[in-house]
């Protein structure tokens, strides 16, 4: 069966002065239309990297070093850029993270809008406007007329993100990549924009990854979840199984450090230590020093990601059984 | 943290061929400005050394020339060469003088304005704006041109060097006290501050021993910069007949007296001491800009 | 944004007042007025009396407001030398200077956008190394020797290009003001090495400026969101970072056309060209003060009115400058 998005075994180098450093070392995953995946980890772990590296985007001195990204069947992690810039935008649209930044300050939404639709489709500039102020419908802009002719500084976040994700509709892609979409905002306003991005995947049909620290977030919007830990997958499955029952030392962790899961007057559970930086990588599996259940072959090999249920892969020499 | 800016500083030094020769270069130059009355031929002061006739003599290895006047002379009669170097002294002197100034006055309002803020702050930076709206070499040819007619070109020459490390102080302290400022205030809110406040050090001392070791680099960066416009400026003021006088020509007036005789040939005179000015400046600026490359990029812009 | 124009013109005047002030102090200070108006052989009670009738021995305010009071007018004083008003030499002689600023400033925008964008595009290259070297030895080579060298190798050497005054000149307007060397190709070959030399000074700043602003832009999420749009380079170059870096490069613009006029002094002597800089080292050296004064009065206000503009026309083009209305 062909998914929509294959991510294969893909590897991310960044050639630095002082050597080559490995952000991420073979993550595999995959999409299919109108599915919601999250990729969950902490700060470093390595999910915007992976983000940015499905469409190829990723900054200098950084390159893909291994693996594919199959799009519709087609290896797009190796085309010429002039190719690639066809799908970004067009098919695979991304939302950053802090939505200030993302606008350019000195051109109007109406530019930023309409240049979207027509770097990807020839039509005209008033029939790419009416595009533009239906998508902004979409995201409950009111006066959508007004707003096309307004600076990206006279909005609140909350309002400049919803524009973002009427940029991202422009082309109605196949694939939405969200990076951290809502860590900028108002907590208030986070719930508002999840809602929505929600509602617009399920009318749409499109796919989304949800880049996110956030767990508790993974747990409402998305069907899937990969956790990543310092470069690596090292849990992957239905999102409502991870979060019920988790498998890998690291996610139970994780899992048990939400405060929803507690009785009052019971201790935050915490993980023990710190998530590695990409340079002090130990040998062996990556989470081994923080783990209370490792043994003698946690130190020295590497756990590959494997099936251990229908549908449920762990990295993880104890779960697995080697 | 000091320790390892250290190693990285001169480790990056090491390996920058151009740091290293620029670095050189300048020792050179200011061995050669603060020994030059051991190292020149003759004293280009010295009236008794100079002979009008021998003036315009090329340099040595064109015909007319003679080894006695190695670049030739100038049209006065006065060993380019000797004047070139006492030229440069004064040249050097000047620049780090006035940068002195510059630094001492600018650093000083600059702390000020930073750290006690509101109205001081504000009147000290109205002056630095309006001051920095008009162009340095303006303001120092102004100041010039005023005391010249105010005092007469005669009394102007004993007082030449000081005057010009004066005016040239004068012109760019609002350099140094817009970035002294933004540092300090940058630094301000810092929990050092803090700390110190709660200890109940007084405001002078936290600012001169605390927040200013910080803001040096700054200054360091800054430094070399203006230094090099220093000697430009001076350079230029001498050019135009407002700096050093005859009797005592900087390279600025080496080149002026010349100029008159590229048309009639004896290009040397403006040939030599020009290169040997852009020369120096060359070496300061890169020095400068390395320094400003290692330190912090995004200090300086330009 | 109105108070914003309402806020900037007033300091503008404040500052105008005070070089007034400060022209005024100094003309009060040295100079003799009297000598200006009637030369050296007067006797001392015409002298007294002179001084009487022109109000000498009032007190300074006094003194200092009716020198405004002129000053708005147009009179500044009589120039010793050139026994006219002193804001009549000065405007004769300024079509010459803004022409070789004028020609500077083309020269600069002309090459120093491009090769600033270029540089920052990619800087890697050798020829963007060249670019930045020849830049650092720019700044290190002051603006008259590069002038008296470009005298040395196109006329003394190769005799292309002329060496000294404007050559002919057109009357512009029909009445002998603006004495214009751009319509006359003799007019314009004299005016190359000049300008060059005028732009030289400035080359380097802007083509560093503008690279170092493109860079930073280059690196923000902004830019990096419009590659994940997928729009086409020249877009994203031209448009998206450019106009962001066109800001910061248009103040300094402004500043620098004030230095640049610092520089003409030094240029105009090389090339022996007749214009204001030329006058001031002039009346420096006849002690024509009425005339010192009256530059310092007229140049001065040229940058605070210069400087104002640019803000303001800053304002205009930033649009978060505009909305927020104060700076």
């Amino acid at each position: 069966m062909s998914h929509l998005l294959e991510v294969q075994n893909l590897k991310v180098t960044f050639a630095l002065r002082f050597g080559d450093l490995t952000a991420i070392n073979g993550v595999s995953f995959s999409l299919d239309r109108g599915e919601k995946l999250g990729l969950v980890g902490e700060s470093g772990a390595g999910k915007s990297v992976t983000g940015f590296a499905i469409i190829n985007l990723i900054s200098k001195p950084g390159f893909i070093s291994g693996g594919r990204v199959l799009f519709n069947g087609n290896d797009i992690s190796s085309v010429p850029d002039a190719r690639m810039r066809e799908i970004r935008g067009d098919r695979i649209s991304m939302i950053f993270q802090d939505p200030m930044m993302t606008l350019n300050p000195v051109l109007t939404i109406g530019t930023q809008m309409v240049e979207t639709i027509r770097a990807h489709r020839n039509i005209s500039k008033p029939k790419a406007r009416n595009i533009a102020l239906e998508k902004l419908k979409k995201v409950y802009i009111p006066s959508p007329e007004k707003r096309l002719s307004q600076y990206p500084h006279e909005f609140s976040g909350g309002m400049r993100q919803r524009i973002i994700i009427a940029i991202s509709l422009l082309t109605d892609p196949a694939i939405i990549i969200a990076d951290e979409p809502t860590t900028a905002l108002d907590v208030t306003i986070q719930a508002e924009i999840m809602d929505l991005l929600q509602e617009l995947c399920e009318s749409e049909e499109m796919g989304l990854i949800l880049i996110t620290h956030d767990l508790a977030v993974v747990s409402q919007v998305t069907e899937k979840t990969a956790v990543m830990y310092a470069g690596k997958i090292i849990e992957y499955g239905p999102t409502g199984a991870i979060v019920r029952d988790p498998i890998h030392p690291y996610t139970q962790g994780l899992i048990n450090a939400l405060p929803g899961a507690l009785k009052p007057g019971e201790k935050l559970h915490q993980i023990p230590g710190m998530m590695p930086t990409l340079t002090d990588i130990p040998p062996g599996c990556a989470f081994n020093p923080r783990c209370t259940m490792k043994e003698n072959i946690c130190e020295t090999e590497v756990p590959d990601l494997l099936e251990i249920e229908k549908e449920r892969m762990v990295a993880c020499h104890m779960k697995t059984g080697r | 943290m000091k320790r390892f800016q250290k190693s990285y500083f001169l480790h990056s030094f090491k390996h920058d061929k151009t740091a290293m020769t620029s670095f050189f270069l300048l020792a050179c130059f200011i061995i050669l400005s603060v020994t030059a009355p051991l190292v020149s031929p003759y004293n280009p002061y010295d009236a008794e050394n100079i002979d009008i006739m021998n003036a315009e003599t090329p340099p040595m290895w064109l015909e007319g020339g003679s080894s006695a006047f190695i670049l030739g002379t100038d049209n006065m009669g006065r060993d380019l060469l000797s004047t070139m170097i006492y030229g440069l002294r004064i040249s050097v002197l000047i620049g780090i003088g006035a940068v002195s100034l510059q630094a001492f006055i600018g650093i000083l309002m600059g702390l000020m304005a930073g750290y006690v803020g509101g109205k001081v702050d504000s009147v000290l930076m109205r002056i630095a704006d309006i001051q920095f709206s008009f162009p340095y070499l303006m303001v120092a040819i102004f100041i010039s041109a005023i005391f010249q007619v105010m005092f007469g070109i005669g009394s102007f020459e004993k007082l030449a060097v000081p005057l010009l490390i004066i005016i040239i102080g004068l012109s760019e302290w609002p350099v140094y006290a817009r970035t002294i400022r933004a540092s300090v205030m940058g630094e301000k809110n810092k929990e050092y501050v803090e700390a110190a406040r709660v200890i109940g050090l007084s405001r002078p001392v936290i600012m001169i021993r605390h927040v200013l070791p910080n803001t040096l680099t700054s200054v360091l960066v800054i430094s070399t910069i203006q230094v090099a416009n220093a000697v430009m400026s001076e350079a230029a003021l001498s050019f135009l007949g407002l700096g050093m006088p005859v009797t005592k020509p900087s390279l600025g007036s080496l080149i002026r007296a010349g100029f008159e005789y590229i048309f009639s040939g004896s290009w040397w005179i403006t040939i030599f001491p020009g290169i040997f000015l852009v020369l120096f400046v060359l070496v300061v600026n890169l020095l400068g800009d390395w320094l400003r490359d290692v330190l912090n990029p995004k200090l300086y812009k330009g | 944004m109105f108070a914003f124009i309402v806020r900037r013109t007033a300091q503008a005047i404040f500052v105008m007042l005070v070089i007034g002030l400060i022209g005024f102090s100094i003309k009060t200070r040295i100079g003799d007025p009297v000598r200006d108006m009637v030369g050296e052989r007067v006797t001392p009670q015409e002298r007294k009396q002179i001084r009487q009738k022109l109000g000498l021995n009032d007190p300074f305010l006094t003194q200092y407001v009716r020198f405004l009071g002129k000053a708005v007018h147009g009179d500044l004083g009589l120039s010793f030398f050139y026994k006219k008003p002193a804001l009549d030499v000065i405007i004769a002689k300024a079509p010459a200077t803004m022409e070789m600023v004028m020609g500077a400033g083309l020269l600069i925008v002309l090459i120093s956008f491009p090769l600033g964008v270029y540089t920052a595009l990619k800087p890697r290259t050798p020829f963007s190394r060249f670019v930045m070297g020849f830049s650092t030895l720019g700044v290190s080579i002051p603006v008259f020797l590069t002038a008296i060298m470009l005298i040395y190798i196109f006329g003394v050497q190769l005799h292309w290009l002329p060496s000294y005054g404007r050559g002919d000149t057109v009357d512009v307007f029909g009445n002998g003001w603006w004495m214009s060397g751009f319509f006359t190709a003799d007019g314009l070959k004299h005016l190359i090495l000049p300008s060059i030399s005028l732009a030289s000074i400035e080359l380097p700043l802007f083509i560093r400026l503008i690279r170092s602003e493109m860079m930073e832009v280059l690196e923000t999420e902004y830019i990096k969101y419009a590659w994940a749009k997928g729009l086409s380079r020249m877009r994203i170059w031209l448009l998206h970072a450019f106009k962001n870096t066109l800001l910061p490069v248009i103040t300094v613009f402004g500043v620098q056309i004030g230095i640049m006029f610092a520089f003409t002094i030094l240029t105009e002597t090389v090339f022996q060209w007749q214009g204001m800089g030329y006058m001031f080292l002039e009346a420096v050296e006849r002690s024509d003060t009425s005339l010192l004064i009256a530059y310092l009065v007229v140049v001065g206000s040229v940058f605070v009115v210069v400087n104002t503009v640019v803000d303001i026309i800053y304002g205009f083009i930033n649009p978060t400058v505009r909305i927020a209305g104060t700076k």
